[in-house]
């Protein structure tokens, strides 16, 4: 009989950064009693990586903006295959989300008379993002953090979950274990939330901590739950690309939102050679106009570096392969040269910027106010993730709920930037609000001590094993394969290969042995995580192999246009009863005659 | 390539040993990324926390050669590498195993501080109006990303561990923020001095010195607070008003 204890919970939300904390803070407010499960300690995810702000149409800086505007933007940066109805209520209801966050205590920037400042991100048409100098996760994830401790939340740091627990369709819990001692704990909840961010480590180079193993994915898909657009991986296109230590950590959008420019190895600004067709009257005419709208120029449009994600980071792709790359691999960006337009450009850049500064001065021994930085692409979010209901995001297991980047829909084929803070806190608050429902509405179900006994012997197994295979060379080789064959640039023969290459990385992974003992032992829990980083890879790959279209993040050498048959469903993956990932189409409901009406009306 | 060697404590609660380990140096390196690499090669048992691996977060807190830093923001090439590199964990904080620590006592000492409590909105809109000066100060203290070096280094905690009656900088500097945020309308300056231990600090400005987001802990946060504990507790005007208004 394995050891555990047992505790008990209305509402059980795994994992804590933005979107968890916001779904416990929402669910505790509604009267439920909430447990929050996190991996690390609290305050310590992946949001507190996030720079450059939080987008929502407040219209402070430019009040032209409004919900139509940002929900039209989405929209357009997603290619059109986004869940239409998060994508409007995200639009508009950031701005009380964020408004919210003052009123926590959160101090963004000001403008000069007094109201949160904006800043300009790529795809936005307005200045639109709310932040705090280059630091705005922190400033989220803190406020939040220090709100949620006065609400009665209990805390549950440092624990991992490894399976859902199911009664019947129902989830009715999960199964866990406490980093410290390796101990298991059993969570019964009458709702589960998922929060558990991306899959970023399922990549070499990647801007995402060690927390990003695709946890709520596998944990949502081994539950029954569907998976969509795992196809759309967001390759930022500014990591870090020198020393090769920080290779992949990211270097914000917001270095080209205040003005930065990219250039490669024979000083050429490549990014005016090459803007998409839908937003040619959206960009800049020459490098002057694009400075002045950097500058806030209200009739000045956006430098072609301020393009989606995707597109810009395509075409440092193919200026590094076609030999125009910087010394490293990467192309330069250049906040230095702003020193010809302001006369305290130095001190400007320092202030805009001052966690990229001292990054670059600590880790490169570089000085950006002086000399261009070397940039390239890196894994950095997934768009794809559970598929969850717009409204009240419950997938569609019972009682499971999901919010932030393990959820899926809004972001369709690519996101904007500074649409991911904002979508934390609105789908944060929506499952938190639901689940809390849901809890009231329900009773806790039995848990299965049979499903606990099978989970707790595979956790178990790698101790008793005696071969040469070791989680951390395994993951390596994982990260190796999948940068090499389903990276930035895809095409059919390479994914074959990386199906073929996964199938016999699982069969390793279950060879896989740990020494030392169980007392927080990293070699057995990076052990544990592969399992979830397989199955994401697999999702990944297949939803990849079956998109014979290029669109947003998923772009594929052999089929390199959009085709309209590919913009009116979903690809969506299930396991089937014998255990394997089936795949299938899930057609996009027609947008109403209104949201329609917008999006002609925004151009 | 040149090889180095670090000394890393391991062992768990109970008590630990220093045990070399020989890793290759390539260029760039951090200190984390020798710990990794070590990790993967030799000892994957080996206990270390760490997150972003970009000074964001303040989980890979460690006292490196004694000094107490982030292992992602230590870079080799600014250590002796002709001598073995000691890594050892937070002395302020119990061990749990190899480099971690357990830091839960933070945890719970926040809570003990009053919370955010705004004032009235200024606007029909629900929204406030602050200038950008009158935040930079806050701003400042809420750049700590709680790593918690400076509470290690405090020798009110470290030597004295008197962590039952001292908050330690970390929370003084929370503590600022909150008390000199432009809308917050909550008073903490009595705990300040009869819970949180305010008076034990005695300005070595050590904490400054650690700290990785280079706030300026004891000259902006500490010392301002300790004034406003003098203006209330000790100012002899201040008393009589205050008889007065009880009367």
């Amino acid at each position: 009989m394995t050891e555990y204890q047992t505790y008990e919970h209305d509402v059980i939300v795994i994992g804590a950064g933005g979107a968890g904390l916001r779904a416990a803070i929402e669910a505790s407010a509604a009267g439920v009693s909430v447990g929050l499960i996190c991996k690390s300690l609290l305050g310590k995810a992946h949001t507190v990586m996030a720079e450059g702000g939080m987008a929502a149409a407040m219209g402070n800086v430019d009040d032209r903006d409004n919900w139509k505007v940002h929900f039209s933007d989405t929209m357009r940066g997603g290619q059109y295959i986004n869940n239409w109805r998060m994508a409007e209520l995200h639009a508009k209801e950031a701005p009380d989300r964020v408004r919210e966050l003052e009123a926590w205590g959160a101090v963004f920037d000001r403008t000069k008379d007094g109201k949160i400042l904006q800043r300009n991100f790529g795809g936005h048409r307005y200045p639109r993002l709310a932040h705090v100098g280059d630091r705005t996760g922190l400033e989220l994830i803190r406020t939040l953090q220090d709100h949620g401790i006065h609400q009665g939340i209990q805390v549950y740091m440092e624990v991992t979950v490894i399976s859902l627990l199911k009664d019947g369709d129902r989830v009715v819990g999960c199964f866990a274990y406490e980093r410290e001692h390796g101990r298991f704990r059993v969570f019964k909840a009458k709702a589960v939330v998922l929060a558990t961010g991306g899959v970023g480590r399922a990549y070499k180079i990647t801007s995402n901590s060690w927390e990003g193993t695709g946890d709520g994915h596998a944990l949502a898909y081994h539950a029954g739950a569907e998976l969509i657009d795992m196809e759309f991986i967001q390759f930022h296109p500014t990591g870090m690309v020198w020393p090769p230590s920080v290779r992949g950590i990211l270097v914000t959008e917001g270095v080209r939102g205040e003005g930065g420019i990219l250039k490669n190895s024979e000083g050429k600004r490549f990014m005016f050679d090459d803007i998409p067709d839908n937003y040619k009257d959206q960009t800049a005419k020459d490098p002057e106009e694009g400075w002045r709208y950097t500058q806030g120029d209200k009739s000045a449009n956006r430098p072609p570096e301020l393009l989606t994600r995707d597109h810009v980071a395509r075409c440092i792709n193919r200026e590094v392969k076609a030999g125009r790359g910087s010394p490293h691999g990467g192309v330069y960006l250049d906040i230095a040269w702003i020193k010809e337009k302001l006369p305290n450009a130095a001190e400007h850049i320092k202030k805009k910027l001052p966690s990229m500064y001292h990054q670059f001065m600590q880790l490169a021994n570089l000085d950006i106010t002086t000399t261009p930085m070397e940039v390239g692409p890196t894994t950095h979010y997934i768009m794809g993730g559970i598929r969850v209901d717009s409204d009240t995001q419950a997938s569609t297991v019972p009682g499971l709920f999901a919010a932030g980047e393990c959820a899926a829909g809004i972001n369709g084929a690519n996101r904007l930037g500074g649409n991911s803070l904002s979508d934390l806190i609105v789908f944060g608050k929506r499952a938190g609000e639901y689940a809390a429902q849901f809890a009231k509405e329900n009773s806790h179900g039995s848990v299965s001590s049979e499903q606990i006994e099978t989970e707790a012997r595979m956790a178990l197994a790698p101790f008793d094993r005696d071969s040469s295979e070791n989680a951390f060379i395994i993951q390596n080789d994982l990260q190796d394969m999948m940068q090499k064959n389903v990276g930035i640039v895809r095409n059919e023969g390479e994914m074959q290969v990386a199906v073929a290459e996964l199938q016999k990385l699982k069969t390793r992974a279950a060879k896989c042995a740990v020494t030392g003992n169980i007392d927080f032992n990293p070699g057995w829990h990076t052990a544990l995580d592969l399992k979830n980083l397989l199955t994401v890879s697999e999702a990944i790959a297949l939803a990849a192999l079956e998109r014979k279209e290029s669109r947003g993040g998923h772009f594929r050498e052999d089929f390199p246009n959009k085709e309209k048959e590919f913009g009116s469903f979903n690809f969506s993956l299930k396991q089937d009863e014998d255990g394997r990932m089936q795949i299938s189409r899930v057609p996009i409901p027609e947008m109403p005659a209104e949201l329609k009406q917008v999006i002609e009306e925004m151009g | 390539m040149a090889k180095a060697t670090f000394k890393i404590r391991r062992g768990g609660s109970e008590g630990g040993e220093m045990v070399d380990y020989s890793t290759e140096v390539t260029e760039g390196m951090v200190v984390l990324d020798a710990v990794h690499q070590i990790q993967a090669e030799s000892a994957p048992d080996l206990a270390c926390r760490w997150n972003c691996k970009a000074g964001k977060c303040g989980s890979c807190s460690a006292e490196i050669n004694g000094k107490p830093k982030l292992m992602c923001m230590t870079r080799l090439d600014t250590i002796d590498l002709t001598e073995a590199v000691t890594i050892e964990p937070m002395r302020a904080f119990p061990p749990i195993k190899d480099l971690i620590t357990d830091v839960s006592w933070n945890f719970e000492v926040k809570k003990r501080i009053k919370k955010f409590k705004p004032r009235k909105p200024d606007a029909p809109d629900g929204t406030w109006r602050m200038q950008q000066s009158d935040i930079d100060r806050v701003q400042e203290f809420r750049k700590c990303i709680e790593c918690f070096l400076c509470q290690d280094v405090c020798h009110v905690l470290r030597d004295h561990e008197m962590h039952d009656q001292f908050i330690g900088p970390r929370f003084l500097v929370y503590a600022a923020a909150l008390e000199m945020h432009p809308l917050d309308t909550e008073d903490r300056v009595d705990e300040l001095k009869n819970e949180f231990g305010i008076g034990y600090c005695n300005i070595t400005k050590c904490c400054t010195k650690v700290c990785p987001e280079h706030i300026t802990i004891t000259d902006n946060a500490i010392i301002p607070l300790k004034e406003r504990v003098v203006d209330e507790f000790y100012d002899p005007l201040a008393k009589l008003v205050k008889i007065f208004r009880r009367k």
